[in-house]
């Protein structure tokens, strides 16, 4: 029981707050597991944070996740500290953001790979089957085997998404072509398992696969090492992953997370953050494939002719890509 | 062909997925056997994977990360005995309380060093890993299926930590049944009084058992860190060190069952690794969670039906007070 004299002067108190709270901008992010250095999805989220203080200069506030109880109140402290936009970085983070978001009507929420229905929330997907099918047809390209592997995180429809993706791609190039899939586990542990990733990896290059895409965070660092130390190719995921094995990483399936995070806190710094569901997916230069020096050797002119070929279908719509859809 | 080219693939993951459990088993048994319990095997294994890792990636040496390795978890294990022989605390809270520090104190150091959120550098650089070692002849012998296959794939292509990790279990048992150290050791866990009215130091003892413990747990961790992945991650034991305790009791501290026991759960865990996604005659694709919970579900089945009785060392668990 708080007596009223109390109740008063935390209302005072959570009001100054409040008040301090609107007349500056203040933006915070919250990673998912795995954490900001995973080379890979939340890393992505990091560098589009960066590249926004560095551009003007506004730091930001930022939280690590490495335990499931620690989103709910990370998010509200940062809220309650004065955070006027949160980016909230992962599908695991959405019911911490529905609670909080509802807590802090004032505070804007944007939320990345989920669906979070408030006023206040802006929720953030990728149409990342699109991107996994051109990475598909590079493989199927690329593979002298004609079987190539799918090595995915924890089981979740996002994760499907990408393997359905994949597999339509390699089917598009070579109809007879073998995919396997693997899971590393169905607990978020599975985004940190290099170990598990490589001992997958290896599983698949022992049935013959040659070019083997990983959608699984930093147990992703374990696929990639075990093809190069096989001599076989990998495909990275979210970041550009090309230059961690120059040569032998293929190319990337990149999902520009770190255009959505400066984008959404630019736009809440211009006023013009708008709450709802946004989509990136090749059309909007939300996903592709990477191309760059490291990987330029491995990626042949003529595969890189059909890839945007491809690409240039997709987004016309000649192309259809299905999506993966939980039942 | 086919189901044989499988089997053997699956027997060679065994082998590397057994290493590491079987180094930390090996190690718990030489800590029990003296009357130590030894919950600290996942810390010690961690703390040594930390270590290996950022020793190879600022020096370029793989044998010095080993060294490193070896050292930190020794370093931890007489932190241990400090706390229960020495001191004669609680021995399951003071390995908890080991490995409960290292998970934390690994990335933290890591963050402060390399600034790369808690991780090691990807080792990359020649030497800086313990790589598959190519035996003679095993590329033109792959061509032969048998036994060819075997020799390349089962036999040869694994690191040197594997081979070592093999030939630790009949040298562990002749250390433990046949030489004068390890009846003093085996006596020390069973009734430390008489050891002690022998004119033998009890506490000598257990801290030479306790650190040799750390020796090995320090090779495990080594293992993970540069041989079986390249770099340091956060928790990246994933629970091995209970699992080689699990083991180390199921082979009632013996070293041959526990080999056996290391074994298996490697088996079950490199089974369900490539049996996902596999249609199997009769019941068609099993249902990837199912796959996942399957070593588990047999360890617990075998534990509970197949083993019989584990007997511990009397007198594990109790620190040694002289009558005063």
């Amino acid at each position: 029981m708080i007596s009223p004299r109390r109740s008063l002067a935390l209302l005072i108190l959570s009001g100054a707050v409040r008040l301090a709270a609107a007349a500056d901008f203040q933006p915070a992010i919250v990673y998912d597991f795995g954490g900001k250095n995973d080379r890979s999805f939340n890393q992505s989220a990091s560098e589009g944070a960066e590249r926004f203080k560095k551009d003007t200069g506004i730091a930001f506030r930022e939280f690590e996740v490495t335990n499931a109880a620690q989103r709910e109140q990370a998010m509200a402290q940062l809220a309650r500290r004065g955070a006027t936009i949160i980016v909230a970085v992962g599908f695991t983070q959405a019911s911490a953001v529905e609670k909080v978001a509802k807590e802090f009507p004032a505070v804007k929420f944007t939320i990345i790979d989920a669906v979070v229905d408030l006023p206040n929330v802006q929720s953030v997907n990728f149409r990342e089957q699109e991107s996994s099918f051109l990475c598909g047809m590079a493989a199927a390209m690329a593979s002298k085997t004609g079987k190539v592997g799918f090595v995915g995180g924890m089981d979740i429809p996002l994760i499907r998404k990408f393997a359905l993706g994949y597999t339509e791609g390699a089917k598009y190039v070579n109809p007879a072509v073998e995919v396997f899939q693997n899971m590393t586990g169905t607990t978020p542990a599975a985004w940190g398992d290099p170990t598990k990733g490589a001992e997958l990896a290896k599983s698949q290059i022992g049935r013959g696969a040659d070019v083997i895409f990983h959608a699984a965070g930093n147990t992703g660092g374990g696929v990639m090492q075990a093809a190069k130390d096989a001599g076989k190719l990998s495909i990275g995921c979210d970041s550009n992953q090309d230059y961690l094995h120059p040569g032998s990483v293929l190319t990337s399936a990149v999902k520009r997370v770190d255009v959505a995070v400066y984008k959404a806190f630019t736009d809440e710094k211009n006023g013009t953050w708008k709450p709802g569901p946004v989509v990136l997916g090749l059309a909007e230069d939300g996903v592709g494939y990477s191309l760059d020096e490291y990987n330029r050797k491995v990626i042949t002119p003529e595969m890189e002719a059909r890839l945007n070929q491809a690409r240039a279908n997709i987004i016309s719509g000649k192309i259809k890509v299905s999506e993966y859809k939980a039942q | 062909m086919e189901t044989y080219t499988l089997i053997v693939l699956l027997l060679a993951a065994t082998i590397r997925v057994a290493t590491p459990l079987l180094l930390a088993a090996i190690a718990g048994m030489f800590s029990e056997r003296s009357g130590i319990i030894d919950l600290g095997l996942e810390g010690k294994m961690l703390g040594a994977a930390f270590a290996a890792a950022s020793v190879s990636a600022v020096t370029g040496s793989a044998w010095l990360g080993l060294g490193a390795g070896i050292l930190t978890a020794v370093a931890l294990a007489l932190l241990i005995g400090f706390a229960c022989i020495t001191h004669r605390g609680n021995q399951v809270v003071a390995g908890m309380a080991v490995t409960i520090m290292v998970s934390g104190l690994g990335p933290t150091l890591g963050l402060a060093w390399f600034n790369l959120g808690g991780q090691t550098p990807q080792l990359d650089g020649p030497g800086q890993r313990f790589t598959e070692l190519a035996w003679p002849w095993a590329e033109q012998a792959r061509a032969l299926p048998f036994p060819g296959l075997l020799y390349a794939e089962l036999l040869g292509g694994h690191n040197l930590i594997v081979y070592l990790a093999a030939a630790l279990v009949p040298f562990s048992a002749w250390v433990l049944y046949r030489t004068r150290f390890g009846l003093r050791l085996r006596a020390v866990g069973e009734n430390p009084h008489a050891v002690d009215t022998a004119g033998i130091s009890v506490n000598a003892l257990r801290y030479q058992a306790v650190a040799i413990s750390g020796v090995l747990c320090g090779v495990a961790g080594t293992y993970l860190s540069t041989a079986a992945s390249a770099g340091f991650v956060r928790d990246m034991t994933a629970g091995k060190g209970y699992l080689a305790l699990a083991a180390l009791i199921f082979g009632k501290w013996r070293p041959w069952p526990t080999l056996g026991a290391c074994l298996l759960f490697a088996f079950t865990d490199a089974l369900a690794t490539r049996l996902q996604g596999v249609a199997l005659p009769i019941v068609g694709v099993i249902p990837v969670q199912f796959i996942l919970a399957l070593p588990y579900v047999l360890t617990v089945l075998l534990l509970a039906g197949f083993v019989g009785k584990a007997v511990a060392p009397k007198a594990i668990g109790v620190p040694y007070a002289k009558e005063k």
